[in-house]
């Protein structure tokens, strides 16, 4: 195993999905229910049935739209509001009209939602306005659950591909190239149409901790769709508008205030007391945070020691099993009981992810991008504050899309020399005696990222970040080795990663103006809404660099009134509420 | 440059007592979302025992949780726990 061979075999389906996470699988199933003959193959770096962001499950959805408890209205409102007023609110509100009945499938599938005693769905409320949080009992089957329907659809499955670039011809899709992660062979895929879920880009921004994968999101979540879409010539929109977490120190992982919140869990600063009102995951919350270290109110903490016995023992039994079960070992490492201590928490490294934000490739209600035939889903694609309810949503959404598209069309004509092109690309590190291995090209990589591009932002931090990405990218291309196709996969991985961060520094460059708290708040500049209440599109340049384009935001399906704008920017609490 | 041969510690730790690779299972090796895991061979080439080649963990869990035989330990990564 690992050892480098020489090889291309070539492939053709209808629908090529890239991603089998969360969004892929979603769209696999809904496309070929849709249309049985239609062949979809479903295709994942790692193995479907662990991969991508809810490897080990999810704890709850975090914005269920269920009747009874919010409108499609409210929610649109709510996420315009908590994003700035930088939405396009057709996709948001699609979202929120069409996720019950993708709740009401995750249930056939056996993923069981709480109920009360009435046998409602138990709805808890945790964002700034609305009630959208509904727990998952046996949250940790989610991937289980998936995988029996991709079975039972019949998508076919092709496991420890790394797709590397997207293949256009005749204006449209045509196509990926992939390579597989363990032996390095070829694998062409001709399609109609791709629909990409490629998840996040986890790795942008280094952890405090120094390793590499002690990242928030799943650290196989390395970037690879917003680079290649990038490459394809797709627009990607808002990347200025960073992910940027709080999290349990250390362990980088949540702190979960989702689930803890509704039994009376908060955030607290030192002395134990309240300080943000809302402890829903915004730009604007994470600003507060950062207020409260600069103010030497620090550290911040999950508070739950004031918590009942049976109600800290439910939150464990929660915590410990689903998304990420080894914060248990952590906290018991550390000989940290939620009973007697506060859990010390931190401001996270920067990636980009739409699951929390708003930035990620371009795409419109029916998730299509600014390719023809390309779509994007789940944490990549840029509705934002997505989750796992979102990346199902929106990923059959795209499936469904994808088979209506496909019906008219053949496959789309590439240059063949593309492909040799991208052999020679990626070949390179293998090809070289000795060199720089890709774990210090990355990790060089993400140390200028948060030297230079962790907010605050300063234009002459990032204008020194773009030389050193420059010249990290230099060593990159001319001196990266490999010794075994798995280093071959994270030299690959590198590469994506430079990508990003190049992305990152330009995006936040262009858009001259402070937005979206903490996320983008470049210090030498206010907010702006009469030059910058819009979107930022950034593409390929004729140059190969970066280029940008404002959007206008469509216009609104759901207006916001004048006082309720800034119910996100008013989050702090107030001395007599802190006093109570 | 020439490369060095640094070592780390690694999180995943396999009991060789539990572990049936064997008796070709391979259940952890396929799971891991990071692809970290491989068989240990003999001298023959036959598989005797899974364990961690590359110190590139996410901590996340299902080499752990899906061992048909509970041989699989996720520790915390040493820079980290």
């Amino acid at each position: 195993m690992d050892e480098i061979l020489d090889g291309t075999t070539q492939i053709d389906c209808d629908i090529l999905i890239i991603g089998g996470g969360t969004a892929g699988p979603m769209a696999a199933i809904k496309a070929k229910r849709k249309n049985p003959n239609a062949n979809v193959v479903l295709l994942d770096k790692a193995n479907v049935k662990r991969s991508g962001a809810i490897s080990m499950g999810m704890d709850g959805l975090n914005n269920s739209v269920i009747p009874g408890y919010a409108t499609p209205e409210q929610y649109t409102k709510e996420i315009t509001i908590a994003n700035d007023g930088i939405v396009d609110q057709k996709a948001v509100y699609r979202y929120a009209e069409e996720c019950y009945s993708i709740i009401e499938e995750l249930d056939q599938f056996g993923i069981r939602f709480q109920k009360d005693q009435n046998g409602e769905y138990d709805v808890k409320k945790v964002h700034h306005i609305g009630t959208y949080v509904l727990p998952m009992p046996n949250g940790d089957t989610v991937k289980k659950a998936l995988y029996r329907q991709l079975r039972k659809a019949r998508i076919n499955i092709v496991n420890r591909y790394m797709a590397t670039r997207l293949l256009t011809g005749e204006g449209r899709i045509a196509g990926a190239i992939c390579v597989n992660t363990r032996t390095a062979e070829f694998l062409v895929v001709r399609a109609k149409a791709v629909i990409m879920s490629l998840g996040a880009a986890g790795r942008l921004g280094l952890p405090s901790s120094g390793y590499l994968y002690g990242t928030y999101e799943n650290a196989s979540n390395s970037g690879e769709g917003y680079s290649m879409a990038y490459h394809a010539g797709a627009g990607l929109a808002n990347l200025e508008c960073f992910q940027i977490n709080p999290l349990i120190k250390d362990y980088n992982g949540p702190a979960c205030a989702y689930v803890a919140g509704p039994m009376g869990g908060y955030t607290s600063n030192a002395q134990g007391e309240r300080f943000i009102e809302c402890d829903y995951w915004s730009g604007q919350m994470m600003q507060e945070f950062y207020d409260e270290l600069q103010g030497g109110k620090g550290p911040v903490y999950l508070k739950l020691n004031h918590l009942a016995e049976e109600t800290v023992a439910e939150i464990e039994r929660v915590l410990h099993i689903v998304e990420r079960p080894t914060r248990g070992h952590f906290h018991k490492g550390r000989g940290t009981d939620y009973r007697t201590d506060m859990i010390e928490m931190h401001i996270s490294e920067i990636g980009f992810c739409s699951g929390h934000s708003a930035s990620g490739v371009f795409v419109d209600e029916r998730a299509r991008t600014t390719i023809d035939g390309l779509y994007a889903a789940g944490d990549m694609a840029n509705v934002p504050h997505n989750y796992m309810l979102g990346a199902f949503t929106n990923g059959a959404f795209a499936g469904l899309d994808a088979v209506d598209f496909v019906k008219d069309v053949d496959f789309a004509n590439f240059d063949m020399g593309e492909v040799d092109a991208e052999r020679t690309r990626v070949l390179a590190p293998t090809k070289r005696d000795d060199g720089v291995p890709p774990n210090q090209i990355e990790y060089k990589t993400r140390r200028f990222v948060n030297d230079y591009l962790q907010p605050p932002k300063v234009t002459a931090k990032m204008e020194l970040a773009q030389r050193r990405f420059e010249e990290v990218r230099d060593d990159m291309e001319n001196q990266m080795y490999v010794r075994d196709s798995h280093e071959l996969m994270r030299s690959l991985e590198a590469s994506a990663i430079m990508d990003c961060a190049d992305m990152a520094a330009a995006a936040s460059l262009y858009r001259t103006e402070s937005r979206w708290g903490l996320y983008h708040n470049r210090v030498e500049y206010e907010r702006d809404d009469e030059n910058w209440f819009c979107h930022t599109i950034l593409t390929k340049g004729e140059d190969g660099k970066p280029a940008h384009a404002k959007k206008t935001v469509d216009d609104y399906i759901v207006e916001i009134d004048d006082d309720e704008k800034d119910a996100y920017n008013n989050q702090r609490v107030t001395k007599t509420v802190a006093a109570e | 440059m020439p490369l060095a041969q640094t070592s780390t510690i690694v999180p995943v730790v396999v009991d060789d007592a539990l572990c049936i690779a064997d008796k070709g299972c391979t259940v952890c090796v396929d799971v891991c979302p990071l692809d970290v895991l491989r068989i240990v061979e003999g001298p023959d080439g036959s598989p005797v025992t899974a364990h961690m080649k590359y110190d590139e963990c996410w901590y996340c869990m299902p080499c752990e949780a899906d061992c048909p035989t509970g041989a699989v330990t996720v520790n915390l990564p040493f820079l980290l726990k």
